[in-house]
């Protein structure tokens, strides 16, 4: 029972015997100002009683014209504006488009800016997922007190991001070539201790979270996501390894240097909300270990790319696509040069869009408390939704 | 036994919230208007424009090559060139900004033009304090607002500072020492030997 409009569904009823003069369906809209709706998200829920019948997302509030502004902008220009694409993880953002952009003009990233490339998207990563789940906790009712521990560890980080790149959240740090200043020993060995007292949050966190009862009342069984389905559907990211596809871009990429370090993808059974719960927090162990390994071997060298010129920057005509594995997911940017200072065409690969399109699939028959979790597991940021 | 996943989360959360009295790391809020955390020191927030000496005027760095206004990303940066020139604080006649205006209600603090301005002339500040009544005027800098000097600029980014004061330094040295070994005529050697003096005073 996918899509009917709501008179269909209502002749349907009346066929059924329900004809007695009131309609059992409500429509209600959720959002854009609801508070679970991470953002100016909307839903159109058709209800009977407090079961899901139909489920619409709407979204485009935040548009903000993102590709067409890139199109008009310098490719340097551009960089400060994929901060605000997730802006949760700036960092990651940048790194998907200096990528894209490395991959059209042929440009080599010296060694050390490789490894805190992979610094600070693992950090980014921690944040991030440390966030969603505190979100989703608070998604459930648990007001506060997670989103506020995660908020807490979110802090030591953030605070490691500005004295690195001068900004907490909007860093625009990564350039095409390299990453924007050096990092200082003392940067690295703050970010040492910051990775070392991780674990202990993550320990914490667990005995606070994991065995709770009315949390895994409220997760397990709840927002299925068959794995075929997550297939088809092209999801990716935590939400598609919780249904039990092994598929990291990590890994199946090694873009960067991800291939020298050793770490597991954590796998999901159910391919429920308590999957996507639990496979978020075992991402964060093997982030910690990624963390540990490049904070160990990281070289001295520069971290800028000396032949690569930012300013006036030209590539040859042509097109490249780059890919990333970002918190969210497969996040995608595809660029296509004419040979002048602007990109031709720009285009993101949104990750936060692609998985928020089988809400509807994992909602159906389910009350509407759990469209809000589910909806919390998907883990979607409304900045890249709507771009 | 069902309830105890819950009882150990409260556990957590008493040792949080006791955990909080003793130590530093479990009670992470501060009362901010009245007790702040050190700026940190690479943070940044809106541009300025550096001024050598003691009159802005007279010693601000940008010449107005409009490099900046070209590359801001949100295009926020408004230069009018002036007409006549005026000598820097090298002694050097050079152009300067007419009109330099930032809409600060449009800038996003990407320090694009810090990373581009060839001059060392813009700078990013860390006030972020800056709300303001008059949402179009209050947030139109002109360049008498954007003006600071560089002792502020070596208060707030002070290993940065001494670096740019370093090459700055280094360039006026050069520049001096190609003229001498050039055996310039009196008119360009004037001002070149003047510099690094200048330099030295500012440091």
């Amino acid at each position: 029972m996918t899509s009917m409009t709501t008179a269909e569904l209502e002749r349907q009823q009346a066929e059924m015997g329900f004809d007695d003069g009131a309609s059992h369906l409500l429509e209600v809209s959720m959002g854009p100002q609801h508070p679970s709706t991470h953002g100016v998200f909307r839903m159109d829920v058709v209800l009977d009683g407090e079961r899901i019948v139909k489920l619409k997302p709407v979204f485009g509030y935040l548009h903000r014209n993102h590709e067409k502004i890139a199109e008009s902008e310098t490719y340097l220009g551009s960089m400060p504006y994929t901060d605000r694409l997730d802006y949760l993880c700036s960092l990651t953002n940048n790194w998907g488009y200096a990528l894209a952009v490395e991959r059209l003009a042929g440009i080599t990233v010296p060694e050390r800016a490789e490894y805190l490339r992979v610094i600070v998207a693992e950090l980014t990563r921690l944040q991030n997922h440390a966030c969603l789940i505190g979100f989703l906790l608070q998604d459930m009712g648990a007001s506060g007190t997670p989103l506020m521990y995660a908020f807490r560890e979110r802090e030591t980080i953030l605070d490691l991001f500005e004295s690195l790149t001068g900004a907490r959240m909007m860093c625009n740090y990564l350039r095409f070539g390299g990453c924007r200043v050096d990092a200082t020993p003392e940067w690295l060995r703050q970010a040492q201790q910051a990775v070392e007292a991780f674990p202990k949050f993550l320990d914490e966190y667990e005995q606070l979270l994991t065995g709770n009862e009315i949390l895994v009342a409220r997760t397990q069984g709840v927002g299925l996501l068959p794995k075929d389905m997550a297939v088809q559907a092209g999801i990716t990211g935590p939400t598609l390894r919780a249904s039990g596809i092994n598929y990291d871009v990590r890994k199946v990429d090694g873009y960067g240097i991800y291939d020298r370090f050793a770490f597991r993808v954590p796998l999901g059974e159910h391919g429920d909300v308590f999957d996507r719960y639990m496979i978020r927090l075992l991402e964060m162990r093997e982030s910690i270990a990624i963390l540990r390994q490049a904070l160990r071997e990281i070289p001295a060298g520069p971290v800028q790319d000396a032949r690569t010129k930012l300013r006036g920057f030209r590539p040859k005509p042509g097109e490249a696509y780059a890919r990333i594995e970002s918190p969210k997911g497969e996040l995608g940017f595809y660029l296509v040069s004419d040979g002048s200072a602007n990109p031709y065409r720009y285009r993101v690969r949104p990750p936060s869009l692609i998985n928020l399109t089988v809400l509807e699939e994992m909602c159906l028959g389910r009350n509407v408390a759990d469209v809000v979790v589910t909806l919390g597991s998907i883990d979607i940021v409304m900045g890249e939704v709507d771009r | 036994m069902l309830g105890k996943g819950i009882v150990l989360g409260l556990a957590e959360t008493a040792r949080n919230f006791f955990g909080s009295f003793f130590y530093r790391a479990r009670l992470t809020t501060v009362q901010f208007p009245e007790e702040r955390l050190p700026q940190i020191e690479a943070a940044r927030n809106f541009p300025f424009l550096v001024f050598d000496g003691a009159d802005w005027q007279q010693g601000m760095r940008c010449v107005a090559c409009q490099i900046c206004e070209k590359e801001c990303p949100p295009k926020c940066i408004l230069i009018e060139k002036s007409k006549d020139k005026k000598p820097d604080a090298t002694g050097k006649p050079q152009f300067y900004p007419a009109v330099f205006n930032i809409d600060v209600s449009v800038c996003m603090s990407c320090q694009i033009c810090v990373e581009v301005c060839p001059f060392d002339a813009i700078k990013m500040d860390v006030d972020f304090e800056l709300s303001t009544y008059d949402r179009f005027g209050g947030l139109l800098w002109d360049k008498q607002r954007l003006s600071k000097s560089n002792e502020h600029y070596h208060q707030i980014h002070p290993t940065e500072a001494a670096a740019v004061d370093a090459a700055l330094a280094a360039e006026r040295e050069k520049l001096a020492a190609k003229a001498r070994a050039a055996n310039a005529p009196p008119a360009n050697a004037a001002p070149s030997t003047s510099a690094p003096a200048t330099a030295e005073g500012q440091a």
